[in-house]
């Protein structure tokens, strides 16, 4: 029972926090939607903790809370966004962006009516625990695991490159 | 009322929503890109619930992988807003409307 209100309070703090990422009503600065999206990923990592995937929630809040929105945020103070504040949202723009959504929005709920409900939660029989994603990591996904790492290697150099002075 | 597999997905459709409608309607280059976070967050959150739902830890290695991509992602899109930023001084996309730097 206590994990149903849990659920809805996380569930409505993440779409709350959201809606002012991309919408803020107050303020168009970047820098409030950066802090927003740092407590949408937050509640984000409740829903998690809920779904017993508690290796997750921690890497969602050390990965994005941490290293990835200190990024953002380092990226914003370095440019200078002022002149955001007034520019204004164009009216077409608008328009198919509500349109596509809300097209969007009726496919999901369609085939959510369409499907079956599900039975409710049981015990859990696996924990998203450090220990059992690990083990399957370095079995089942132990070739996907070095690409990765390539790939971050790849990414890393890449960045140093375009943050050269003189782009060539 | 018991919460169940549609109630995760319902949020994560809503959080996917909400990031495309960032990405239509905001110009800023850098509110665009936390609005891209926020849909692959939204796809997160649906394969960690697929995975609870099914008893399969197969979903959570998808996320790893996921968010450890987005991380390698966010750091080359900004570098490139950086280098964007340095040769226009606009992060605005309206600016934008040329490839030839």
């Amino acid at each position: 029972m206590v994990t149903d209100i849990l659920f809805y309070v996380f569930a409505i703090a993440t779409l709350v926090f959201g809606a002012l990422v991309v919408a803020n009503p107050f303020s168009r600065n970047p820098v409030t939607s950066a802090m927003f999206l740092v407590l949408t990923i937050i509640s984000m990592a409740g829903l998690f903790v809920l779904l017993h995937a508690f290796f997750l929630a921690a890497v969602q809040v050390l990965v994005y809370a941490g290293a990835v929105m200190v990024l953002f945020l380092f990226v914003i103070m370095l440019l200078d966004l002022k002149e955001e504040e007034q520019r204004k949202i164009k009216k077409t723009g608008l328009v198919a962006g509500l349109v596509s959504v809300g097209a969007i929005v009726a496919i999901f709920i369609r085939s959510l009516l369409a499907s079956e409900p599900s039975r409710g939660l049981g015990d859990p029989q696996l924990e998203g625990s450090t220990f059992a994603l690990g083990k399957l990591l370095f079995t089942d996904y132990l070739l996907p695991f070095e690409i990765v790492s390539l790939l971050l290697l790849v990414a890393m150099v890449g960045v140093i490159l375009l943050s050269k002075k003189d782009l060539k | 009322m018991n919460v169940g597999l549609e109630h995760y997905l319902v949020v994560s459709a809503l959080l996917f929503a909400l990031g495309l409608l960032g990405v239509i309607t905001r110009r800023n280059l850098l509110v665009l890109y936390m609005s891209l976070e926020l849909m692959l967050n939204s796809a997160n959150l649906a394969l960690v619930s697929f995975s609870r739902f099914n008893d399969n830890l197969n979903g959570q290695v998808m996320v790893f992988f996921i968010i450890t991509v987005a991380a390698a992602e966010v750091a080359v899109g900004l570098a490139l807003i950086v280098a964007l930023y340095r040769k226009r001084q606009t992060a605005h996309v309206e600016d934008l409307t040329s490839m030839k730097l």
